[in-house]
C-alpha cells in the first residue's frame, strides 16, 4: 500500500493515516516531524502512561527517596527531621540487640523457606507431572490454600496449634504424648510454627510454578532418559531439575528477598512474642515507626533491608551474566 | 513376562503417585474443612469434638458473627475497596499498557525498566515515609488513601500482564479501524478491549483477590473502626472473641466463601494469572 493510494481515497484525512503508512515505507524515508506527529507519537502515548506512573512515583519512588534521607535523621514523624549522620546505623549495628535477634529470625525464616516449600513443591510437581487423569483437580486443590486470606489462615492455625483443641491434643488423646504444647506460646517453637502456617498457604503456589515449568520440558528428553535406562530419581535429577532450573533459581531469589519483608503472619499469630522470640525485622520496624514514633530510626532499619535485598538481586544478576544458566 | 512385570510396576507407580498426592491434598484441605466444621458447631461441641464432623448444625453462628463482627459494615467497606481498586487499576493500567505496547513513545523502555526495578523495592523502605506523606495529604483513615496505594502497588504486575496480552494482538485490527476514521479512544474501547478482555479479567481477579485479602497496609493506614475492611476488622474481632471458636470460625467462613466460589468457578484464570504475576515481577 502506498501513500498515493491512501491519500487519493476520498474522505480520509491524510493526517489520520500518517502513522499507518509509515510502517510500510522503507525505514530510511524521513517524515517531517510535524506538530501533528509530535502529538501522535509523544504527547498522546505519554498521556496514557503518565497517570499510573505518577501515582506509582507518589506511592513508591518518592517515599523511597525520603526513606533514604530520613535514615540519616532523628525524626518522630512530626515536625522537622534532625540530621544526625550515621548515628542510626551505629545504633542498629552496635547497640540494638532487638535488631540482631530479628535479623537472625529472618535468616532462620529464609533457611526454612528455601528448603521446606521447595522440597514439597518439587516433590509434588514431579508426581503431578506424571499423573494422566485428574491432574487439573489435584493442581486446583493443592493451590486452594493460596487464595485464603492471611487473617483466616492465621485463625485456622492458631486453632490447630493450640494445646487444648489442636492437632497435638488429638494426638495425645490417641496415645501420642508430648505434642499438646502451646506451639505459638513457647520461645523455641513460635517462629517455626508461624513459618509452618505460612508455608501451608504458600507451597501450593510454588508447586504450580514448578509444574508449569516442567510441562514445558520436551518429552523426547524423557524418552531418551528411558532408553538409557534411567530410574525415576535419575530422571528427576538429570532431566526434570535442569529443565526447570531457571524457575527454581528465580524463585529462590524471590523467596530470599521475601524473607526479609515478612510481617503479616508474624503479626497475626504472635506480634513478635513471646519475649521477642519470633520478632522479625518487619515487626521491629513497625513497632519503631508506629508505636514508638522513632520514624527516622525505623527508616534506617528499612534501608538495611533494601541493602540486603539488593545484594541478593545483584548476586542473581551477576551469576546470570557469568553465564550460569539460571 | 517382562512386559507383564513392567505393566505391574507402572500400575504400582501410578497407585503410589495418587496415594501421595491424596495425602498432600488432605494436608491442604484438612484445615479448611476443620474451619467449615467449627463454623456450624457450638462451643460445647467444639470442646468435646474439636476436629471431627459436626453432630448438630448450628447455622445461628453466622448471624451472631455477622452482628458481633460488624460484618454489615465491613463487607461494604471491602467491596468498595475491591471494586474501586479494580476499576481504577484496569483503566489506568490498561491505558499505560496500551501506550507502551502500541505507541512505544520515546522513553517507554525506561518506564518498563522503572516498573521492573520498582517492584523489587522492599516495602519497608517506603512504608514509613508514605505513612507520614499520607497524613500530610489527609489520606489516612480514608478509603481513597488505601485505593491509591493498592492501585500503585499492583501497577507493575498489571502493566506487564496487559502489555503482553496487547502485544499478542495483531495491530492490523486497530489500523483497519483507524482507516475507517476511528479516533484513539474508539480504537481502544471498540477494538482492543473486546479482543483482549481475558487479560483484563485476569488482572481484575488477581488484584481483586489481593485487595480482599490485604491486611498489612490496611492495618497501618486505617485505624478508624468504621473504615475497617474485613481483614483488619476480623483480626480485631478474632482477638476479642479469641476463646469463642464457633463465632470466629463462622466469621472466617463468611470471609472466604466468596473467594472460594470465585476460585472454583474461574480456577484456571486465577492459577495462571497468579503464576504469571509471581514469575514476571
Amino acid at each position: 500500500m502506498t501513500r498515493d493510494v491512501l491519500s487519493s481515497k476520498e474522505g480520509v484525512d491524510t493526517h489520520e493515516v500518517v502513522p499507518f503508512v509509515k510502517d510500510d515505507l522503507p525505514p530510511k524515508v524521513a517524515i517531517p516531524w510535524s506538530r501533528y506527529r509530535f502529538m501522535q507519537k509523544v504527547v498522546i502515548p505519554w498521556a496514557f502512561i503518565l497517570p499510573i506512573l505518577l501515582l506509582h512515583a507518589l506511592v513508591v519512588l518518592l517515599p523511597a527517596i525520603q526513606g533514604v534521607y530520613y535514615s540519616f535523621t532523628e525524626w518522630s514523624g512530626f515536625g522537622a527531621a534532625e540530621f544526625i549522620g550515621l548515628e542510626n546505623f551505629r545504633r542498629i549495628f552496635f547497640e540494638d540487640t532487638d535488631y540482631g535477634r530479628a535479623l537472625g529470625n529472618n535468616l532462620l525464616w529464609m533457611v526454612f523457606f528455601m528448603t521446606v516449600p521447595f522440597a514439597m513443591a518439587l516433590f509434588a510437581a514431579s508426581l503431578l507431572s506424571r499423573v494422566k487423569t485428574g491432574g487439573l483437580i489435584y493442581r486446583m486443590l493443592l493451590f486452594l490454600p493460596y487464595v485464603i486470606p492471611s487473617v483466616v489462615v492465621a485463625s485456622i492455625w492458631r486453632y490447630l496449634l493450640s494445646p487444648r483443641f489442636g492437632i497435638g491434643a488429638q494426638l495425645s488423646n490417641i496415645g501420642i504424648q508430648g505434642l499438646d504444647v502451646a506451639f505459638l506460646g513457647r520461645t523455641d517453637t513460635a517462629l517455626l510454627s508461624i513459618a509452618f502456617a505460612d508455608n501451608w498457604h504458600f507451597w501450593g503456589f510454588l508447586m504450580v510454578l514448578f509444574l508449569t515449568a516442567m510441562q514445558a520440558i520436551p518429552t523426547d528428553l524423557y524418552d531418551a532418559a528411558k532408553v538409557d535406562g534411567a530410574n525415576r530419581w535419575q530422571e528427576f535429577w538429570n532431566v526434570t531439575l535442569p529443565g526447570i532450573r531457571p524457575t527454581v533459581f528465580f524463585m529462590l531469589m524471590m523467596v530470599m528477598i521475601w524473607s526479609f519483608l515478612v510481617f503479616e503472619y508474624v503479626w497475626l499469630l504472635t506480634q513478635g512474642g513471646p519475649g521477642g522470640s519470633s520478632e522479625v525485622l518487619g515487626v521491629v520496624i513497625f513497632k519503631n515507626a508506629f508505636r514508638r514514633f522513632d520514624a527516622g530510626y525505623a527508616a534506617a532499619q528499612g534501608l538495611t533491608i533494601s541493602f540486603f535485598a539488593s545484594i541478593i538481586v545483584l548476586l542473581y544478576v551477576y551469576l546470570r551474566k557469568r553465564g550460569w544458566d539460571i | 513376562m517382562i512386559s507383564m512385570r513392567r505393566w505391574r510396576k507402572r500400575g504400582q507407580n501410578t497407585f503410589i503417585n495418587h496415594f501421595i498426592l491424596i495425602l498432600l491434598v488432605l494436608f491442604a484441605l484438612g484445615p479448611i474443612v476443620v474451619l467449615l466444621f467449627n463454623a456450624v458447631k457450638n462451643n460445647a461441641e467444639i470442646g468435646r469434638n474439636p476436629l471431627g464432623f459436626p453432630e448438630v448444625i448450628h447455622l445461628e453462628n453466622f448471624g451472631e458473627a455477622w452482628e458481633k463482627g460488624q460484618f454489615g459494615k465491613t463487607v461494604g467497606n471491602s467491596v468498595f475497596l475491591v471494586v474501586n481498586t479494580v476499576v481504577l487499576e484496569l483503566v489506568l493500567g490498561g491505558l499505560a499498557a496500551y501506550g507502551l505496547a502500541r505507541k512505544q513513545p520515546p522513553g517507554s523502555n525506561i518506564v518498563m525498566f522503572y516498573m521492573l526495578v520498582a517492584s523489587t523495592i522492599p516495602i519497608w523502605l517506603y512504608l514509613v515515609p508514605l505513612f507520614f506523606t499520607w497524613r500530610t495529604l489527609n489520606l489516612l483513615n480514608t478509603h481513597l488513601g488505601l485505593i491509591l496505594i493498592y492501585v500503585a502497588l499492583n501497577a507493575p504486575f498489571s502493566i506487564f500482564l496487559l502489555r503482553s496480552y496487547l502485544l499478542g494482538l495483531s495491530v492490523d485490527f486497530e489500523d483497519a479501524a483507524r482507516v475507517d476514521g476511528a479516533n484513539e479512544l474508539q480504537v481502544l474501547t471498540r477494538i482492543v478491549l473486546p479482543l483482549t478482555w481475558p487479560g483484563f479479567l485476569t488482572v481484575g481477579l488477581i488484584v481483586g483477590l489481593g485487595v480482599w485479602s490485604e491486611f498489612q497496609i490496611a492495618l497501618i493506614f486505617v485505624q478508624e473502626p468504621d473504615m475497617f475492611p474485613m481483614t483488619t476488622s476480623f483480626f480485631k474481632f478474632s482477638d476479642r472473641f479469641s476463646r469463642d471458636w464457633a463465632l470466629t470460625s463462622a466469621g472466617a467462613v463468611m470471609m472466604i466463601i466468596p473467594v472460594l466460589l470465585l476460585f472454583l468457578a474461574l480456577q484456571r484464570r486465577f492459577i495462571e494469572g497468579l503464576a504469571q504475576g509471581g514469575v514476571k515481577l
